[in-house]
């Protein structure tokens, strides 16, 4: 267990639903659901494997308890954010936020589960735009194909060829990004000096902790 | 002219529902009076239009016919049909009200001998059974209208069809020339009792009613039962006459739930487990019906019916409000979702879907006084500040037939104690 995680479980023994209520962004809301099947059922990823506990359960096994299991389940981060669910919740939850609000929480504790691809992504976007202020896509698109190996990358990398091509005929892409250059914003230390006053303004907030 | 006898001590109910009717009759039978104005060519509102109602599974005209016969019996009430209310200025003990009236073209010399009906052949939709069949523009609007009067649709009026309709009777009942009137009338006292509307189940996307011609709703369900209705009481599939034996039922179509109606609808769970009881009564063993629910409410007395369904194998409950529906080839909805019990997917192929649709008050969208206050579903609350104006029945909450009847009786007491002051004063 890391150490943020033994404090919070020690913080609210035998709580979970008031600890992702207060913990978790939008988990206040964890508590109006009704238990209807509206969201599982209108939820595109319960139709394709690995996708382990639609909205509703997850909802219910907070308020079972099972601290744990949602924690480390991968299933928050199988969200597209296609939205069907929040636009049909009866009781107006606003699933896809709280989806991955337990999921940001689960990742601040370091449950989240390693090497998940949306983590993965989350992750390695997260570190490539706010260094600079702008998205290096070729950088991005790099460490992703690369993610699960060499050749795996490469073949991956061959697959979208045309696509590449294309973006950079319609200079969507620069090619010299690889290198360090392309686009960046101007004052980059007051892209830094934001973010660090976000943190702390997040750590105030309801007295939670923050990821780093 | 039509003429209407009233003054402020007179009870004006708006509405000819079961409530309504029920109300007049209370106020009626103390010896006031009493002017009932029904929209509807017909007296009994909705309740006359379902096959049987719970939780006695009896037939609606039995109750009905005990009030009309009160009503027939009852020289103080004047009963207006194909009236509505335009307007209503003044204050409690002092009311002025606009009633238009809408010509029927038939007067009482009528013996619904049904000779016009043979005469015309222009036929419109059969508002009585939900628009699922055509009727003639010359017609009785069911079997058991009160007035038992035929009307002259106005869609035929000034077209030989009319003149033929006319030649046809014998009594000299049709006269053509009626027009429409407004008539401005007294009184004391108002009971409102526009009673409910279906929620319009087009608005349930997912669900594609409108669109799938074998989805349907609980009304137009209560109308496939009964014998009386379009289909002679056959359950049928409205897109090739087949037998429907495998019928799901989705509850909370519309209600409980923000985007559509707030509240529960309170009758709707009842509303379809008597359904499953049409589907065992008409195939037996042969017929299934599934109830997909997210709670069964029913409410107090009811629960002993509930068990009963509960028990009859040939009923199932899957606790799951359906996501979205899709259909086969062959017309055959299919019912997407997931389980809450176990939280296993499912896809499952139905005859026929009927979805449980809500109660929307009807007074939602008309004009009624300002002083009459209403919740944030649309339906009419007792405001003590005013007590001039009393709602009744489903115009006040959704209701079923027997609570509709106690708020009834409730508002009739209140419009009469009104009255009452004033004739004390005033004597
Ligand atoms: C599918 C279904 C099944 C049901 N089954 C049962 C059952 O088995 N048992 C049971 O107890 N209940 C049942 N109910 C509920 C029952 O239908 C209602 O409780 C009942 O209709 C309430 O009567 P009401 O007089 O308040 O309203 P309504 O029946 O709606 O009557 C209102 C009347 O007012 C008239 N009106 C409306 N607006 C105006 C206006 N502006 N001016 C003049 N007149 C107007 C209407 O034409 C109508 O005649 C069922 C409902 C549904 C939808
Ligand atoms: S749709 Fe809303 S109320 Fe229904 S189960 Fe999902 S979160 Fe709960
Ligand atoms: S927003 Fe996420 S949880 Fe909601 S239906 Fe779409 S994929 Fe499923
Ligand atoms: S209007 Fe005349 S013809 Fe038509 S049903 Fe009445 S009496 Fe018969
Ligand atoms: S009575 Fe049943 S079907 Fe109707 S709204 Fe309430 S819970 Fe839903």
């Amino acid at each position: 267990m890391s150490n943020a995680n033994q404090a919070m479980a020690a913080r609210y023994k035998n709580n979970f639903l008031k600890e992702i209520e207060e913990q978790a962004e939008m988990g206040e809301w964890v508590k109006m659901c009704m238990q209807c099947g509206v969201c599982s059922g209108s939820c595109p990823t319960h139709f394709h494997p690995g996708w382990e506990h639609p909205p509703q359960e997850i909802f219910m096994m907070i308020r079972a308890g099972k601290r744990e299991e949602v924690l480390t389940s991968p299933s928050m981060w199988m969200c597209t954010s296609c939205y069907n669910c929040y636009v049909r919740c009866p009781r107006k939850l606003p699933i896809t936020h709280i989806m991955h609000g337990i999921a940001e929480y689960a990742y601040r504790l370091g449950l989240a589960p390693k090497m998940q691809p949306t983590l993965h992504l989350s992750q390695t976007f997260w570190r490539n735009c706010t260094k600079t202020g702008r998205v290096n896509e070729v950088r991005l698109t790099q460490s992703l194909y690369f993610k699960d190996g060499f050749m795996a990358g490469i073949k991956k990398g061959l697959e979208m060829k045309d696509v590449a091509l294309g973006l950079i005929k319609a200079k969507r892409l620069n090619i010299l990004e690889a290198l360090g250059f392309g686009h960046k914003c101007k004052d980059q230390q007051g892209i830094q000096k934001m973010l660090a006053k976000a943190r702390e303004l997040e750590a105030k907030r309801k007295n939670r902790q923050v990821t780093a | 002219m039509t003429s209407v006898v009233a003054t402020n001590q007179t009870i004006l109910v708006v509405g000819g529902g079961i409530s309504g009717m029920t109300a007049a009759l209370e106020a009626a039978e103390t010896g006031k009076r009493v002017v009932l104005v029904e929209r509807n060519p017909w007296l009994g509102g909705r309740t006359a239009q379902l096959y049987r109602y719970f939780p006695k599974m009896c037939h609606p005209t039995c109750g009905l016919e005990i009030n009309l016969r009160r009503l027939k019996a009852n020289p103080n009430i004047q009963v207006l049909t194909l009236a509505e209310v335009t307007g209503i200025s003044g204050t409690k003990g002092d009311y002025t009200v606009t009633v238009k009236l809408t010509p029927r073209y038939v007067n009482e010399r009528c013996t619904a001998c049904g000779e016009c009906a043979k005469a015309v052949s222009t036929e419109i939709p059969d508002a009585f059974n939900y628009n699922l069949g055509r009727i003639k523009a010359a017609y009785l609007p069911h079997s058991m209208a009160y007035p038992m009067r035929y009307v002259i649709d106005k869609s035929i009026i000034g077209t030989p069809e009319a003149e033929a309709a006319r030649a046809a009777c014998k009594y000299g009942a049709i006269d053509l020339d009626q027009q429409e009137e407004v008539i401005s009338l007294k009184a004391g006292a108002i009971v409102w009792a526009t009673g409910w509307k279906p929620y319009d189940a087009e608005k349930i996307t997912p669900y594609r009613y409108g669109e799938f011609p074998n989805v349907i709703t609980n009304v137009e369900f209560e109308r496939l039962a009964d014998p009386h209705g379009p289909t002679g009481g056959r359950i049928l599939r409205p897109s090739d006459g087949r037998e429907a034996k495998n019928i799901a039922f989705i509850q909370c179509a519309g209600s409980r739930d923000e985007n559509h109606l707030r509240h529960c609808s309170r009758f709707c769970c009842m509303a379809s487990l008597k359904q499953t009881h049409y589907v065992q009564e008409k195939y037996g063993d042969e017929a299934k019906s599934t109830i997909y629910y997210i709670d069964i409410r029913a409410i107090d007395r009811f629960e002993d019916f509930y068990a009963k369904v509960k028990a009859n194998p040939n009923v199932t409950f899957i606790k799951s409000k359906v996501a979205r529906i899709s259909q086969d080839k062959e017309m055959n909805p299919i019912c997407w979702g997931v389980n809450t019990e176990g939280y296993k997917r499912y896809s499952n192929t139905h005859d026929l879907v009927v979805l449980a649709v809500g109660m929307e008050p009807e007074v939602k969208g008309v004009d009624i006084p300002a002083e009459v206050m209403s919740d944030s579903s649309g339906f009419i609350m007792a405001d003590p500040a005013n007590a001039g104006i009393f709602g009744a029945g489903c115009a006040t909450n959704a209701l079923d037939v027997n609570r509709a009847v106690q708020s009834a009786t409730a508002a009739a007491l209140r419009a009469i104690q009104v009255v009452n002051k004033l004739a004390r004063a005033e004597a």
